[in-house]
């Protein structure tokens, strides 16, 4: 059975799709953030770390999507890393909860500079529908600096793949 | 005759129900309000029948207790309007009660006598309120969490391993506590809350279309069973009838949902025993499954398409086509996984036996889903319950006895072939008509139990006059589980934990609200 599928799956068309043009608005939020020595440093390569800070799982559901054949996160350099110490991006979702909030400061302080911090879904940008009440911050910028927001609730996997190509392009 | 419930405790849930008055408005199962002495009868009785605690919550001053009867396919409400904020404790007659009551403890300042663990809950000190859902006052929030008195495991050699809140992965936050004696887990404590977002107080006083979305993110994974419940109970409450339709579009999406996940989470828990075959495979499929709901129903988690009064997309002759196509594929290609799943000695030598919880422990906590009928507790909402569009299909629920991983896979693998017969049977029969009627002006309280793809969801509702939420509470199928993931993993060494956890898949957002 294994090896019919393997078989199968090497005879036939990839399934993944092809890749997108970087999101404009996020190359618009980018352009002035990153220097000419970061691009230099990091080459064609970034190192995501996912915090979830308060996330209802749906963005949650999308990265790991994000993984999957279609979307083949890897092909472009960009993979997930189970360290902030690892890390270059900070993919914050989530409204920031006032319990996540130690957290999230500690695993910026532990990412290693350059760095930068994508608030990723609706929550992360604004709080989304949380915002407003008791236990949330309403936002990772009410925490750490913000580089980049990928809006959406959640934001599908193509709309993340293009904000995270504008970063990489940006950082190249 | 209710004075006599003190005495002599009825054997059946249904007696309850003859006794006394019944709250007016409230559906569509009654609500009694009891006194002190016959919900301590209640809880007595509780300790010993086979009813399960359904779920546990505060209105205000009052504590109500949601208690089902499998066999006789009964829910009531007890309601008991606390003296002074005292209430007397569950816990001592379903071990459930403990973590629901140090949240009622936490959210609405109330105080359940004779609880064994007061220990704080969800709050972990850093909210600028105590007691939010309660006499709501105002304090200097803790710039940290406090501290947590993580239960003692003594003995020379023991060592411990704090794992979280930020896991190693996509992973919700969360913290485990693991005492080890070398590589063997003697303890794990499990503390929640980190994702406490104050939902049921953002509910309150929210109009219906925003707490619809509230319910919907709640936990993103199950968003259609959510909104189903808080859809369901909102109808429950007013009176709104449901076209057959709506109904027919509501299974289909609930039945994708349950689908979708499993798909994710089979190879998920085979990726964690180095099977990554299953898991690209599994996402693939998954991934259809979700480009079919962006296809039919506009969002591919389907969110907020569940609403009051029906459903907020219809599917037109194209997308009912689609997803009958999408059946006709999925069925293939998952037959195939499944034949691979069950032919592969390293993956069987790595899930049966791990994780193992015993079918007392199960019915002792009343845990739902595929966790529940792993271990021998058949209940499912879509067959004890039956609400539409159940009540007119066969459900047929697997239950196994073993309670291992493996056991927990093999259920949601039946699951998944089931849903995908329900989806073409609703889709075969799908009624003509309105997909959304609007909802009826009547005011009251309303409950909703609603099977989702990690066992049944619980929506409690009191609307006020003005047709805004008043109290909303939910109570994910979580609560009963995480408490048997730190039991299944007793004994086994530590490398053993993810796989374990992912074959339980608890929610934290769900749980932690």
């Amino acid at each position: 059975m294994m090896l019919k599928l393997l078989l199968r799956a090497l005879l036939r068309r990839p399934v993944t799709v092809a890749a997108p043009a970087p999101g404009a608005a996020a190359l618009e939020q980018l352009g002035r953030r990153v220097s000419a020595k970061t691009q230099a440093r990091l080459g064609r390569s970034l190192a995501i770390r996912a915090v979830d800070a308060g996330s209802c799982n749906g963005c949650e559901l999308e990265c790991h999507a994000l993984n999957n054949a279609y979307y083949d996160l890897e092909r472009f350099g960009i993979r997930f890393v189970a360290s902030p110490r690892h890390a270059d991006v900070l993919l914050i979702t989530g409204p920031v909860t006032s319990n996540m909030r130690e957290a999230v400061k500690r695993t910026y302080e532990a990412t290693p500079d350059p760095k930068w911090v994508v608030a990723t879904g609706d929550c992360a940008i604004s709080g989304g529908v949380f915002a407003g009440g008791y236990a949330v911050a309403g936002g990772a910028g009410a925490v750490v600096p913000v580089d980049l927001g990928i809006p959406g609730c959640p934001p599908s996997p193509q709309t993340l793949l293009e904000g995270l190509l504008a970063l990489l392009e940006q950082t190249r | 005759m209710s004075h006599e419930a003190t005495h002599a405790p009825p054997a059946r849930l249904a007696d309850y129900l003859g006794h006394g008055r019944h709250t007016a408005g409230h559906g569509p199962w009654p609500r009694l309000p009891l006194v002190e002495d016959v919900w301590l009868a209640a809880s007595r009785r509780l300790a010993h029948a086979p009813w399960s605690l359904l779920g546990e919550w505060a209105d205000g001053t009052t504590v109500l207790a949601a208690i089902g009867d499998p066999a006789e396919g009964t829910v009531a409400v007890l309601s008991l309007d606390t003296q002074g904020g005292r209430f007397p404790s569950l816990s001592h007659a379903r071990p459930g009660a403990i973590r629901l009551e140090r949240a009622i403890q936490d959210l609405s300042g109330l105080t359940a006598v004779d609880l064994e663990d007061t220990r704080p809950w969800l709050d972990h000190g850093t909210w600028p309120l105590a007691a939010p859902l309660g006499a709501a006052r105002t304090r200097v929030p803790a710039p940290l969490p406090r501290p947590y008195d993580f239960l003692a495991a003594e003995g020379e050699s023991l060592h411990q391993i704090p794992v979280g809140p930020v896991h190693a992965g996509i992973i919700e936050p969360g913290h485990f506590r693991f005492s080890c004696f070398g590589e063997t887990v003697v303890r794990l404590e499990d503390r929640l809350g980190y994702v406490h977002r104050g939902v049921e107080s953002l509910m309150t006083g929210a109009g219906l279309e925003r707490a619809a979305r509230l319910a919907g993110r709640v936990s993103g994974d199950s968003t259609v069973a959510y909104a189903l419940a808080f859809a369901r109970a909102v109808e429950a409450a007013t009176g709104t009838p449901v076209s057959p339709r709506a109904h027919s579009l509501r299974g289909v999406m609930a039945e994708l949902e349950r689908v979708a996940n499993h798909l994710g989470d089979i190879g998920a828990v085979c990726n964690d025993v180095a099977f990554g075959l299953m898991l690209a495979h599994c996402g693939m499929l998954r991934e259809t499954v979700l480009r079919a709901a962006e296809a039919c129903f506009g969002h591919r988690l389907m969110m907020d398409r569940v609403v009051p009064g029906g459903v907020a997309a219809d599917l037109d002759e194209a997308g009912s086509r689609r997803l009958l196509a999408l059946v006709a594929e999925c069925r293939l290609r998952f037959e195939e996984l499944f034949q691979l799943y069950d032919t592969t000695p390293s993956l069987q030598s790595r899930m049966i036996g791990s994780g193992t919880v015993r079918p007392e422990l199960a019915e002792r906590w009343g845990a739902g889903g595929f966790v529940g009928r792993a271990s021998g507790r058949s209940f499912d909402a879509r067959k004890a319950i039956a609400y539409p569009p159940y009540d007119s299909l066969q459900v047929t629920v697997p239950v196994l006895t073993a309670g291992d991983v493996n056991a927990r896979v093999t259920i949601r693998i039946e699951e998944v072939r089931e849903s995908l017969r329900l989806i073409e049977r609703l889709l075969r029969t799908l009624p003509a008509g309105p997909a959304r009627l609007p909802v009826a002006d009547g005011r009251g309280q309303g409950m909703a139990l609603v099977e989702g793809f990690r066992g049944d969801v619980l929506v409690w509702l009191r609307l006020r006059d003005d047709g805004t939420v008043g109290r909303c509470h939910l109570r994910d199928p979580s609560w009963f589980q995480w408490p048997l993931l730190t039991v299944a993993i007793e004994g086994a060494p530590v490398a053993d934990f993810p796989l374990c956890n992912k074959s339980f898949n608890c929610s934290y957002a769900g749980h932690d609200l």
